[in-house]
Parts: C-alpha cells; sequence; structure tokens
C-alpha cells in the first residue's frame, strides 16, 4: 500500500499527496491516478491539475461534499495500476547562459561552490524528464537536476521574468514560455517559443517527454532567434 | 445592434466563470474576480448563469449604445451615470439607441460588473467567453476594451422584462474597509511554526498596492515558518494563501497560476473571495480559520439567498401593488 494524505485545499478543491518526492515513479502513479478518475465520470469534479508528486481536483461542492468525494478518490487511488512505458523523446533546447540572459548564474555557482562553467556543463548534460506543465500555458517541470546546483527561490519573486528564460527552483529546473512574475533563479535564456497561440500546436512539448538544455554562443542564440521569428527553426527532436 | 465604447476605463474586460478542463496544460481558469457580483448582475436580467459581462477596475468605461437593450451594474459602488443623471447600482436599467452609459471611478470596492440582457457577441474559446490577458486568447480580441471598440449583442428581442420595476435589490455590499475572511487552514499549514500560525490569525493585514488579477500580497507581520517555505510544486486552487520566504500573505485570485512552489497556509473561503477581490489599497484584511464542513454550509446558505433574490425579483413590486390598492380604494369609494 502507497502512502497518500487525502487533504481539503479550501471548500472546492482536494489534493492528494503522494510520497513528496521527485521521482518518474511517482509521477507516474499520479497520472495513472488521474486517468482512473477521469474514467469514472465522477459528477462535481470540473479539473484536475497533476503534479509532480500530488493530484488537485476541483469539484462543486454543491454537487458532492468533500467528505463523500474524499471517500470515493481515496478509494479509486489505493487501486494497483499499471503503466505502460513508451519510447524516449528528447527536445534539444538551445539556451545562451549567463550574462544579461542568466542574472543569477552567479548566485547559482556561488551558492553551488562551482565555477560558472561547471554549472553550465552540470545544467546541461543531462536530459530533463518533463514531470507536468502548469503554472503558465507550455510551464515545463524538469525533474532530475543535479544536486549540486540545487538553489533556493528567490525571496521576493521578480515582477517580470522574460519569456524563454531558464531557471532554477529549488531543486527542479524550466523555461518561462512567457513573461511573467516568478521566483527562480535565473540561468539562461532560450530562442525557442514553447509556447506560441499564433502556431497551430501552441504547446510544444508534452508531460512525459524529456528535455536536453544545449549551450549556444549569444551570436547562436541571436541567429536561431531570427529563425524563429520567421517561422523556419525547427526544434530537434531525438526520438529512441 | 450593441455598444461603442467611449472610453475603456482602466481595466475593462469581458469575462464569465472562466475556462476549466485545462489547467493540466497549465492555462488558468481566470473569469471574473468577484463571483457574486457577477451572478447578482446576471440574475437582475433572467440571464443565463454563466453569461458573459464586462469586468471593470477601478475606474469604469463610457459606452454609448446603439440600440435599446437592458443593463444591471453590480458589485463596487461606481457611481454609474446614464446620459449625465445618476442611475442605481444592483438595478436593471432600461437603455436607449444614443444613450451614453458613463461608469465612474469606484468610491467603493475594486470591481463592478455590467450584465447585458442581449448578450455579448463574443467567441466562445475553449469553452468560455472570458479574456485571458496573458495568452491574449478569449474575451474581446483577447484584450482589454479601449477607446473606439465596438461590442455588438448577440440577440435582438429582450426589451422587456415582466416585473421590471421590481428588480432592483438594496446591496450595499463592500463598504467596509476592515473585513474579517474565513479560510480553511492547509494545505501545507503544518510547515508553519506555532508562532506563524498565531500571527496569521490573530494579526491585521493591510492590502498592498501588488494587487492584480493574479492575486494580491499583504503587508503585516512576518508569518514564520518552521525551516522555510518551498514545496515541490504543487496544483494552486482558487483563494490559496501562499506565504513566501518573505513572511507576507498572498492570495491567488481569478488569473491565479496553476502551480506553484510556496507553501499554502490555507485557502480563503469561496463565499469570501468577492470582499478580498474587492479589496482597496490599505484596506485591512483578518483572518478567521473555519472547518471545510463549515465553508460548504456558507455556500449552500449563499444558493438560498441567491433563490430569496430571484423570487424578490419576480414579484410585483410594492409601489406598484400600491397604485392598484389606490384603484381599489378609489373604485369602492364610488361604487
Amino acid at each position: 500500500m502507497q502512502n497518500i494524505k487525502i487533504v481539503p485545499e479550501g471548500d472546492s478543491s482536494i489534493l492528494v499527496v503522494f510520497d513528496q518526492t521527485i521521482c518518474p515513479e511517482v509521477n507516474q502513479k499520479i497520472a495513472a491516478a488521474a486517468k482512473l478518475i477521469k474514467a469514472q465520470q465522477i459528477s462535481g469534479i470540473i479539473d484536475m491539475i497533476p503534479t509532480y508528486c500530488s493530484l488537485l481536483i476541483n469539484y462543486n461542492p454543491l454537487v458532492m461534499s468533500y467528505e463523500a468525494l474524499r471517500e470515493r478518490v481515496e478509494s479509486i487511488v489505493r487501486m494497483e495500476s499499471r503503466t505502460e512505458g513508451g519510447r524516449k523523446k528528447v527536445w534539444e533546447i538551445p539556451v545562451v547562459y549567463g550574462g544579461v540572459y542568466g542574472p543569477d548564474l552567479e548566485t547559482i555557482a556561488e551558492h553551488a561552490g562551482l565555477s560558472q562553467e561547471e554549472v553550465i556543463k552540470i545544467h546541461s548534460s543531462q536530459d530533463y524528464l518533463i514531470y507536468m506543465l502548469g503554472f503558465l500555458p507550455g510551464f515545463t517541470y524538469l525533474g532530475g537536476l543535479d544536486e549540486r546546483i540545487h538553489t533556493p527561490r528567490l525571496a521576493a519573486p521578480r515582477v517580470k521574468i522574460p519569456a524563454g528564460s531558464v531557471g532554477i527552483g529549488g531543486s527542479q529546473t524550466g523555461i518561462y514560455p512567457m513573461d511573467s512574475p516568478g521566483g527562480w533563479q535565473l540561468m539562461g535564456m532560450t530562442p525557442v517559443k514553447t509556447y506560441d497561440a499564433s502556431r497551430e500546436v501552441p504547446i510544444l512539448v508534452e508531460a512525459g517527454d524529456y528535455i536536453r538544455f544545449v549551450p549556444v554562443s549569444e551570436e547562436e542564440y541571436l541567429s536561431i532567434k531570427k529563425e524563429v521569428e520567421a517561422g523556419t527553426y525547427k526544434v530537434n527532436v531525438e526520438e529512441g | 445592434m450593441g455598444f461603442r465604447v467611449i472610453k475603456g476605463g482602466l481595466l475593462t474586460t469581458v469575462q464569465d466563470l472562466g475556462r476549466s478542463g485545462y489547467q493540466s496544460q497549465g492555462f488558468n481558469v481566470g473569469g471574473v474576480m468577484d463571483r457574486r457580483s457577477f451572478r447578482i448582475a446576471n440574475l437582475l436580467l433572467d440571464n443565463p448563469e454563466n453569461e458573459a459581462v464586462l469586468e471593470c477596475t477601478l475606474i469604469g468605461p463610457t459606452l454609448e449604445f446603439t440600440s435599446s437593450q437592458i443593463i444591471a451594474i453590480t458589485g463596487g459602488d461606481f457611481r454609474p451615470e446614464l446620459n449625465d443623471d445618476p442611475v442605481p447600482m444592483y438595478t436593471a436599467i432600461y437603455v436607449n439607441k444614443g444613450d451614453v452609459l458613463k461608469v465612474g471611478s469606484a468610491r467603493t470596492g475594486r470591481t463592478c460588473y455590467i450584465a447585458f440582457s442581449n448578450y455579448l457577441q463574443i467567441p466562445v474559446v475553449m469553452g468560455s467567453r472570458s479574456t485571458n490577458l496573458k495568452c491574449g486568447i478569449g474575451g474581446f480580441k483577447g484584450r482589454k476594451l479601449n477607446d473606439g471598440d465596438y461590442i455588438s449583442t448577440r440577440i435582438k428581442r429582450r426589451k422587456y422584462l415582466p416585473f421590471f420595476l421590481s428588480r432592483s435589490l438594496p446591496l450595499h455590499e463592500f463598504d467596509n474597509s476592515t473585513e474579517t475572511v474565513r479560510v480553511i487552514m492547509g494545505p501545507q499549514d503544518d510547515m508553519f511554526s506555532s508562532k506563524g500560525i498565531e500571527t496569521f490569525l490573530n494579526s491585521e493585514f493591510t492590502i498592498s498596492s501588488n494587487f492584480d488579477r493574479m492575486g494580491v500580497r499583504m503587508e503585516g507581520p512576518f508569518v514564520e515558518s518552521k525551516t522555510g517555505s518551498d514545496i515541490i510544486s504543487d496544483g494552486i486552487a482558487l483563494g490559496a494563501i501562499q506565504v513566501p520566504a518573505h513572511g507576507k500573505p498572498i492570495i491567488l485570485l481569478a488569473d491565479h497560476q496553476t502551480a506553484g512552489g510556496y507553501a499554502k497556509i490555507g485557502t480563503v473561503a469561496s463565499v469570501d473571495l468577492p470582499k478580498v477581490a474587492q479589496r482597496r489599497i490599505d484596506d485591512k484584511i483578518r483572518f478567521k480559520s473555519i472547518t471545510v464542513e463549515e465553508a460548504q454550509h456558507l455556500i449552500k446558505v449563499e444558493e438560498h439567498e441567491f433563490q430569496e433574490f430571484r423570487n424578490r425579483i419576480h414579484k410585483p413590486c410594492k409601489e406598484v401593488l400600491e397604485v392598484r390598492l389606490t384603484a381599489q380604494r378609489l373604485e369602492k369609494l364610488f361604487s
């Protein structure tokens, strides 16, 4: 039996809390639970937000009370579920690190007791699983960040972070898909648009895919940015 | 058929109850900031409950109608005027072709809602007519209304509503500058020290100028966590109260992000969310803890209240009754 806690988040949502650790196994359990709950078509459930290690369910309390929904969900998430393994799809995202593009790279390096070059090397030498999309349309929450470069979030979030910023928040790393306030430490910038409302597929990546950051120079960044704006750039995808 | 926007006001957007079902891709729900005032505006006109309205923020728009219809304005008191004469809030108002509605600046509250009997001609995007300003989708061209915009109405026929004179409610909901806001504690209240919880529940917090459709940050005493307030990012419910490391609570409102990484000490009870959305800078808030069962009971109580409002506006009004009584008396007198 797995460790599951179900608690209210206000009067119109419940939070199903799994083991508080970022790992593919827990994440897959949550995806499976969300699928099972969806399949049951429980009246009163309005929306679901699966995340790293919990599942938030919005519901209408006039249709179903907290206690009734809690019992129902508990019985579902306790069911064993199988998840199928799929092909690994890796998106190669070019990033220019440091300088004006990554104002917090120095802070991250200092916190880690490493040089900026080492931080870049560590950050870009790994494929990150996309655990969830959230916070903003197309915002990827990536798992697997090397412990050496974990960095606490800013004490006071920034009012505006430009689209394309790549950052670290605690044990997580990701890309800001659009201008937004946020509290992550910024280490670089990608010219790739992970969200573009005018594109046929507004959101590029899916939960379950992987992202690999590829360091590029400022010149390369600017030339890719031009291609992106012209609509001719195609993100390199490795499948296997 | 519709109205011309002579002045757009500060932030006037088309809103309904928002876009549910897309949060797992990161699309926030959005929708009106004050669901209660929104519902009452539509209720006054017998509109469908989720019919799109204009949400006005702090300084309202000026509209010139190009066809007649009936409107209702609810929420904060924005001192509306029709052709330079004051018109009441929370009341069905008949507007004629050529009439100019000037929605002023907020005397109380922060937002007001204008509902239209002939409905706004706004396309439905992902199940909603709400404007998502961040993504530039939904509403009127994905943006706030500007001077010179023109919005059409969807239907032509509703120029009359039964019991027209009864369609008024004596509500003044946002006169207080200090409010107690009820919260359901959790889901991460265990990350705060007992001193932090005590500070949260027994202090007065001041509404800061960091206040937009995403949320409002409060100034006040430091709400202490045990060992920091970073969590593994999880889903966020409407009204959740985050406390980042700076120790100042942030209440998340209509345009809140779908997930975030600051611990949530509690969540505002749904029925008290309009009070929060209608706060003004420097207003005061106190938090009071209630159970989820109590909060859900309050939602039922509010539903009964809405039903009473409905009953009330579907009866002949007193003045009409009195005229009839007078007529009957006169009749008796002469028979």
